[in-house]
């Protein structure tokens, strides 16, 4: 049963680490704006097929 | 007519749309915009909304001064000689179009190698090249597609502000060590006396302690201090009692486990605090896109054109104009001091000074005060006081401008409080002292129990909770305040004080009459085929008014005075339109806007325009019987008749009323013992507007500008009003309820306390449990009346 002293120190170093990262997230700024990003990324898509309509167009 | 809506932009393109590429366009603007999009590959704009665009305004030589690189390197963020980053403020960002095509600016010119989007706080970075492109050429840019951004002198002055996010910290922090303790804290309250747990006892309470440390020191520091503040100026506010119970909390428990007589309360230590960091990041909503600190500075221009003796233009910038200096004031600019017009024919727009729709026309030698908008062509004027110096500005050399927003204004909570620690206080002496002369080694567990239960976490979440959800309900319903705690002031407003024009009228429409002999149809269809033609806009809201179709007749003859009126000739009718100076005629008084009309040297009569009052505006005020209303304006008396209809007998109206009188007026009825809440739009209110216990800024459109004040009402929800008003006094109730609730879980816990049965079982159950039901319980209520007043 001893093995719990390693285990539960272990977890704790886990969640710290992931503590760390989330107040470094928040320090770099990550969460200024969350809405921007949701509507960016359905962005991507649309520009490729505008350029391929294009394309085909001209090789017509 | 049916309607007919503009591709770019969504305007009702009305009967002479452009035509272009199939789609109709209102003006050329948009026409133009449409033209780059399309030929950059960039027209899927119009894929992702309907009509998103805005049109492009004129910008000819607006921007010029960002070549002038003292200015640019105000605005811009970072700079390293090759490639330079600007954040910009663009108001017209709305849609998702918007992000896509200001992403992709890099299409447009090779030089710009960046740009992001942040949409709640309308911004946008751009990244870019300057040997490329130049920051003017960027603005330029993305003006010409119809994001033209707003640059002012408070950019300039506090380029970086940075958010503070030390409660982020603080509640992930507290809830990290609530969590963990929890979870070390379980095995004890279940098992006594167990070999395994014996045996790991000391391992997991040195965990707990070790955790609590940085939520005493770190997360819960803010309270440590506001309670020190507080009782070095003799107030007992909420703090004292919190930071009391945190500290003994923290004291005992570890006095228990390093003297092994106990598990000591660290979880209910962390979620105390984990609970009270939460309710005051709850009440803490920012509305990013809204300021709410704007003075002059953010409205005026940052700089402007002076032409020199030898007929030279220099840029300069506003703060350096002196006396006697020329200044080129092109269309849509700002006027940014006092002075006299030399030259060209000025239409200002006073519409953000006074609220006031209808431009004012000025002639070569009349006086423009600053704050007006040229609407029509350049102008060139002489400065006659520099900029802090005139007429508008001087009102922020006022003392209320200069003191801190702090005023110190005792909030429910801290009324309660004051009681609440003398009872409590009196509550642990006199148990300590039953306990000290019974059983000496109980007397200090009873003091520090009572201090420990009795310390008000759910009266302390209570306001903010209650306060903070009705914050969000207001700003659901269009109506965004500053803080949290200006609802409590509402709630003790008696006084309401309106401001005319714009507040109480709305400078969208005009309301137009035709006073006079009546025009026959054909009159009427060639009046209005003849208004087509001008771009005046009082022309434009006439000829928007008229019934009919134009395009029938076409005038033979055309002619347009700047500034004064229109000459047209049909077959067989001669028409002379405009003011009455233009066509001769004498007026007497001179107290509101109208165009007169002439047909073969005959005046048929006037069109005069009127201010419309807003919808149903008695109504509002009617169901505001139990405030005294009174109204201020700065207008002149024309419309003494009808307002007074409006308002109960006797109710003060004052008329002609400058800048600084509102402000003094508000200021005396303080002092004559009301509490005054006052509502005003342009910036000749914002010395009203600060001084008043509440101040809201009512605007048509509020991502364009408003002045200081504690909270914005848009126009549209004029009529809700006496429903907000309502609504800050129910959420005033369900805290004295909340209030009441939460003082019986502290009875509860103290029978517990005095009897010296506080187990850390009951306090990690009861802390929680009467958080958690005050939140639910302000929170379903403040929704559940919300819903009932507002809908």
């Amino acid at each position: 049963m001893d093995i719990i002293f390693m285990l539960i120190v272990t977890s704790l170093i886990i969640a710290v680490i992931f503590f760390i990262l989330f107040v470094k997230s928040v320090k770099s700024g990550q969460y200024d704006d969350v809405y921007t990003p949701s509507v960016r990324m359905l962005f991507d898509d649309e520009l490729i097929t505008e350029k391929q309509k294009k394309e085909s167009n001209s090789n017509k | 007519m049916s309607k007919n809506p503009c591709y770019h932009c969504g305007t009702d393109c009305k009967s002479n749309p452009i035509e272009f590429d199939d789609k109709a366009f209102c003006c050329n603007g948009c026409k133009t915009v449409y033209e780059i999009l399309n030929q950059n590959e960039l027209s899927c704009y119009y894929d992702l909304e309907s009509s998103p665009g805005s049109i492009p305004k004129e910008i000819q030589g607006k921007y010029d001064y960002l070549d002038n690189p003292d200015i640019s390197n105000k605005i811009t963020t970072f700079d390293d000689g090759s490639t330079t980053v600007v954040n910009l403020f663009i108001p017209s960002i709305h849609c998702s179009s918007c992000i896509w095509v200001l992403e992709n600016l890099e299409k447009l010119n090779q030089g710009i190698k960046t740009t992001q989007v942040n949409f709640p706080k309308k911004e946008l970075r751009i990244t870019f090249k300057n040997e490329e492109i130049s920051l003017r050429q960027v603005v330029e840019l993305i003006s010409s597609i119809g994001y033209e951004p707003y640059i002012s002198l408070e950019n300039s002055e506090n380029a970086s502000k940075v958010a503070d996010k030390t409660i982020i910290y603080q509640i992930a922090i507290a809830g990290f060590a609530f969590g963990n303790i929890m979870m070390l804290s379980f095995p004890e309250y279940f098992e006594v006396d167990e070999f395994w747990l014996n045996r790991f006892k000391p391992f997991f309470r040195f965990l707990m302690f070790s955790f609590s440390v940085p939520v005493l020191v770190y997360a819960a520091r803010d309270y440590f201090i506001s309670a020190y503040l507080g009782l070095k100026k003799g107030l007992l506010n909420i703090d004292v009692p919190l930071s009391l119970g945190i500290l003994v909390l923290f004291l005992r428990s570890s006095y228990e486990i390093f003297s092994n007589t106990g598990q000591g309360y660290f979880d209910s230590l962390a979620g105390l605090v984990f609970f009270l960091l939460l309710g005051k990041f709850f009440q803490k909503k920012t509305y990013s896109f809204l300021s709410f600190e704007r003075d002059y500075k953010s409205y005026f221009p940052i700089a402007i054109t002076r032409i020199n003796k030898d007929q030279s233009h220099v840029t300069i910038v506003v703060n350096d104009i002196q006396k006697g200096d020329r200044i080129l004031i092109r269309n849509e600019e700002i006027i940014p001091v006092d002075g006299i017009l030399i030259k060209g024919n000025a239409l200002i727009d006073y519409s953000f000074v006074t609220g006031e729709s209808l431009p004012v026309i000025k002639r070569s030698g009349d006086k423009l005060y600053a704050g007006g908008k040229q609407t029509q062509g350049a102008i060139e004027m002489e400065a006659l006081e520099t900029v802090t110096q005139s007429y508008l500005t001087q009102l922020w050399s006022n003392d209320i401008f200069q003191k801190s927003n702090t005023r110190n204004i005792k909030t429910i909570t801290d009324k309660i409080s004051k009681h609440f620690t003398i009872i409590i206080l009196l509550i642990a002496f006199l148990s300590g002292t039953y306990w000290y002369f019974h059983d000496l080694s109980t007397a200090f567990q009873v003091v520090s129990a009572v201090l420990i239960i009795a310390c008000p976490c759910a009266l302390a979440m209570s306001a903010p909770f209650a306060l903070g959800n009705t914050l969000r309900i207001f700003g659901r319903h269009k109506f965004y305040l500053k803080n949290a705690g200006v609802i409590e002031t509402m709630s003790k407003i008696d006084t309401l004080v309106f401001d005319k024009t714009g507040t109480i009228t709305s400078n969208q429409h005009a309301e137009i009459v035709f006073e006079g002999e009546a025009l026959d149809e054909r009159e009427t269809t060639c009046l209005k085929s003849l208004l087509r033609s001008s771009n005046h806009p009082l022309s434009r809201m006439l000829f928007d008014f008229l019934p009919g179709q134009t395009g029938e007749e076409l005038p033979a003859s055309f002619n347009e005075i700047t500034g004064k009126g229109l000459e047209g000739k049909f077959n067989g009718l001669e028409f002379r339109i405009g003011s009455p100076g233009f066509l001769g005629i004498e007026v007497s008084e001179n107290l509101s806007t109208y165009i007169f009309v002439k047909i073969n040297g005959k005046v048929k009569g006037k069109f005069i325009f009127k201010n419309s009052y807003r919808e149903n505006l008695k109504a509002t005020f009617d169901s505001l019987y139990d405030y005294e209303k009174q109204i201020l304006s700065g207008d002149n008396e024309g419309e003494k008749v009808y307002l007074s209809s409006l308002l109960p007998a006797n109710s003060a109206i004052h008329f002609n009323q400058k800048p600084e009188n509102k402000l003094f007026y508000i200021k005396k009825i303080q002092e004559a013992g009301k509490k005054v809440m006052m509502l005003g739009d342009g910036l000749n209110d914002a010395g009203a507007l600060a001084q008043s216990d509440v101040g809201i800024a009512v605007s048509e459109n509020i991502n364009v500008f408003s002045p200081a004040c504690d909270g914005i009402l848009d126009a549209s929800k004029f009529a809700q009003l006496p429903g907000f008003l309502k609504m800050s006094k129910k959420t005033m109730n369900i805290i004295v309820l909340s209030f009441i609730i939460s003082l019986l879980y502290n009875t509860v816990g103290l029978y517990f306390a005095v009897t010296a049965q506080l187990s850390p079982v009951i306090a990690a159950i009861l802390m929680p449990l009467s958080s958690i039901s005050i939140v639910t319980f302000v929170t379903l209520s403040t929704n559940l009346v919300s819903k009932k007043i507002l809908s």
